[in-house]
């Protein structure tokens, strides 16, 4: 996972409340087979529509989505995390974010910033003003600035220290490395091996 | 090293620490057989590709197509581009990460949770993961055996271990012995009824008694498959000599003096003396009946013998809704005899009930009968070695000659990937683990069934133990 301090990209305003992974990604994309590819997918019925956000320019190469409270209730699927990812977004500010969603965007890497309720009427007045701004997302400090408006977001500690070292949960488990290899050492002859086939 | 005594799940994870957790991070746990099938690992592949990632250990993994492969004709191409697109998949996947796999029309593909067992992979104290709910089924050799999601495929994949936080232990202690016509699939019907679809949450289930000892390991991987229905992380019995009689001689099996060694192990697993559980349920196998389900859960059953129930007999307003719901879905009336149910469809199969022994159990019911005109049976073996023994032993000629379909291995009608399916508003006997609403296809219902209720239930056309042939 690349490592994630700041990041500075095109401010999207979602302005709707409990989106749900339903939503995020319908049930029809989930027989696919790939963890990528999954762009077309995200918000694909909403797109139908010409008027939805993510049909206008400059919205269209959105990078930071800031969205309504209770973002990605609903059904568990990590797909909701790989259509935002690979539409190109790198982080999520909401008043509120589902467990299950957050806990799946960390995993991926993408930043679900918390910030208030107030401030996100501050930035959706702030980009809609301006469309296309850029806005800054500085995981080291916990600030999204766009313009002169700066608001404080919050993330776990823990989630955000593995973003900063660009750790994803496999990369967390190699720093663990030697102790496997050691524990592989001292694995007895007898355990169960698929390779050869023996039949 | 402590004298504390501990249970058989404790003693698995503790030998398989490889890192313990601090401040609240879990442990990190070594995995001895990873088991693979199409479904749930093509985007773990994927993103082993991201991150430039290989796949640490090919000789403790091993893939096998089973959701998605259709049981007749399998020489020709997948008929449903989607499932074809998954199966093709999974074959490159192997192919570029140098992993064994067993596709169809190979001697050893099968149901992921038949195959492993089969080749002897599955043994006492080891741990097993795959993509896959079910894979408690391998609980049944004293492994400690759990299903995992696509990202954790891709970690076990990358790392062989995976981070897991402890789990609370449950003993579930099943004394007596079981009547005829009862059997394993019975205890654990009766076992999720007692306890509820949630009653295992957090915990692994150890099952325990004379009842459990007296059982085969098939008939132990029936108990085990099921443990996940309770909500439970993985379920366990202890290794016996049942449990090495079964290994010995299997082609992954410990040989020589590895053997010797093996078997001094695993008789260190049983739970020790004084160890204690965070929870225990007795159940008496000495008055058990045949148990079917009338709902939509796997919690929702009863006694052969009784009736529908009446939803405001719960107690659990939550209960009662849920079973108005299901009634009104499975097309019931409370107070129905069980074996009033009339059926379309009965199904034996699944990585519940397709070894040899089930399908030997419902041969020996079926031979010499004529099936029920209305009733349409699918015979579907775990795994093409099922399918090969039970020609040797002459099964599917007594399944074609009842009116039977003889199919080839896979999951089938278990939950309809493939064109297995169930109508809209078809009923089926099941020997299979799930009654889902649309499970078995779209508006099917599922009563489930053990082998020999589903024999019955072919010959009668409405459910029915073998006892009640005897009486006609
Ligand atoms: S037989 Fe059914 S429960 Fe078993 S692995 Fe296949 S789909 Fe899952």
């Amino acid at each position: 996972m690349d490592k994630f301090t700041t990041f500075s990209g095109i401010a999207v305003p979602l302005r709707r409340s409990n989106v749900d992974t339903d939503q995020i990604i319908p049930a029809v994309y989930l027989k696919r087979i790939t963890k990528t590819g999954f762009d077309d997918a995200l918000f694909a019925s909403w797109r139908n529509d010409p008027e939805f956000i993510l049909n206008q320019d400059p919205y269209k190469q959105g990078e930071v989505l800031v969205a309504g409270p209770d973002f990605g209730t609903g059904s568990s699927r990590e797909h909701a995390v790989w259509a935002l990812r690979d539409y190109g977004f790198k982080a999520v500010l909401s008043a509120k974010f589902a467990d299950i969603f957050r806990g799946n965007a960390g995993k991926q890497g993408l930043v679900t910033g918390e910030i208030t309720e107030a401030d996100t009427e501050k930035l959706w007045a702030a980009i809609e003003a301006n469309p296309g701004v850029k806005i800054e997302i500085d995981l080291v400090n916990k600030v999204a600035t766009l313009g002169d408006l700066s608001v404080s977001f919050a993330i776990d500690e823990y989630t955000r220290w593995r973003l900063i070292e660009g750790l994803d949960d496999i990369g967390l488990t190699l720093r663990d490395e030697d102790a496997i290899t050691a524990f592989e050492a001292k694995r007895p002859a007898w355990m169960p091996k698929t390779l050869p086939a023996r039949h | 090293m402590t004298n504390q005594p501990l249970t058989l799940a404790e003693k698995v994870w503790n030998d398989h620490l490889v890192a313990k957790g601090e401040n609240g991070a879990p442990d990190l746990l070594f995995i001895d057989l990873h088991l693979i099938h199409e479904v749930t690992s093509p985007q773990a592949f994927d993103g082993l590709r991201l991150a430039g990632r290989s796949v640490r250990r090919p000789d403790l993994t091993i893939a096998t197509e089973d959701h998605n492969t259709p049981t007749i004709d399998i020489d020709k191409p997948i008929a449903d581009p989607t499932s074809r697109t998954q199966i093709e998949a999974l074959r490159h996947n192997a192919k570029e990460f140098g992993i064994r796999i067993h596709s169809l029309g190979d001697i050893e593909q099968g149901i992921v949770h038949v195959v492993g067992p089969q080749l002897g992979l599955t043994m006492p104290g080891i741990t097993v993961v795959c993509g896959d709910s079910h894979t408690s089924t391998h609980g049944a050799f004293g492994a400690l055996a759990m299903g995992i999601g696509t990202s954790e495929v891709e970690h076990v994949l990358a790392t062989q271990t995976l981070p897991l936080t402890p789990f609370k232990t449950m003993a579930i202690n099943v004394e007596g012995t079981l009547r005829t016509g009862v059997t394993a699939k019975d205890i654990i019907l009766a076992v999720i009824a007692k306890i509820g679809t949630g009653g295992g949450q957090g915990y692994v289930l150890e099952y325990r008694g004379t009842a459990i000892r007296s059982l085969s390991m098939e008939a132990r991987m029936t108990i085990c498959n099921m443990s996940i229905e309770a909500g439970a992380r993985a379920g366990m019995v202890a290794p016996d000599e049942t449990t090495f009689e079964y290994l010995q001689g299997r082609a992954h099996a410990p040989q020589g003096a590895d053997w010797e060694s093996a078997v001094e192990y695993w008789k260190t697993l049983p739970t020790d003396d004084g160890a204690s559980f965070d929870a225990e349920v007795f159940l008496d196998a000495n008055t058990l009946d045949p148990f079917v389900t009338w709902g939509t859960n796997p919690g929702q059953g009863v006694s052969l013998n009784d009736v529908v129930p009446e939803p405001s007999s719960f107690a659990d307003p939550n209960e009662t809704a849920a079973a108005q719901r299901a009634l009104e879905y499975m097309d019931l009336v409370p107070g129905t005899k069980m074996k009033d149910i009339k059926v379309d469809t009965v199904f034996l199969g699944s990585c519940t009930n397709s070894r040899i022994e089930d399908l030997r159990a419902a041969a020996a019911i079926l031979e010499g009968k004529k099936k029920s005109d209305h009733v349409r049976m699918l015979v579907v073996p775990g795994s093409a070695r099922v399918r090969l023994q039970a020609e040797q032993e002459g099964l599917d000629q007594i399944f074609k000659d009842f009116g039977a379909e003889w199919r080839f291995a896979g999951c089938s009608m278990c939950l309809g990937m493939n064109p297995d399916q169930l109508a809209p508003g078809e009923r089926a006997a099941s020997t299979s683990n799930r009654n889902f609403e649309g499970r078995q296809g779209k508006g099917a219902r599922t009563h489930l069934v053990s082998p020999l209720v589903a024999a019955a239930t072919a010959i009668r056309g409405t459910l029915s133990a073998p006892s009640d042939l005897e009486e006609n």
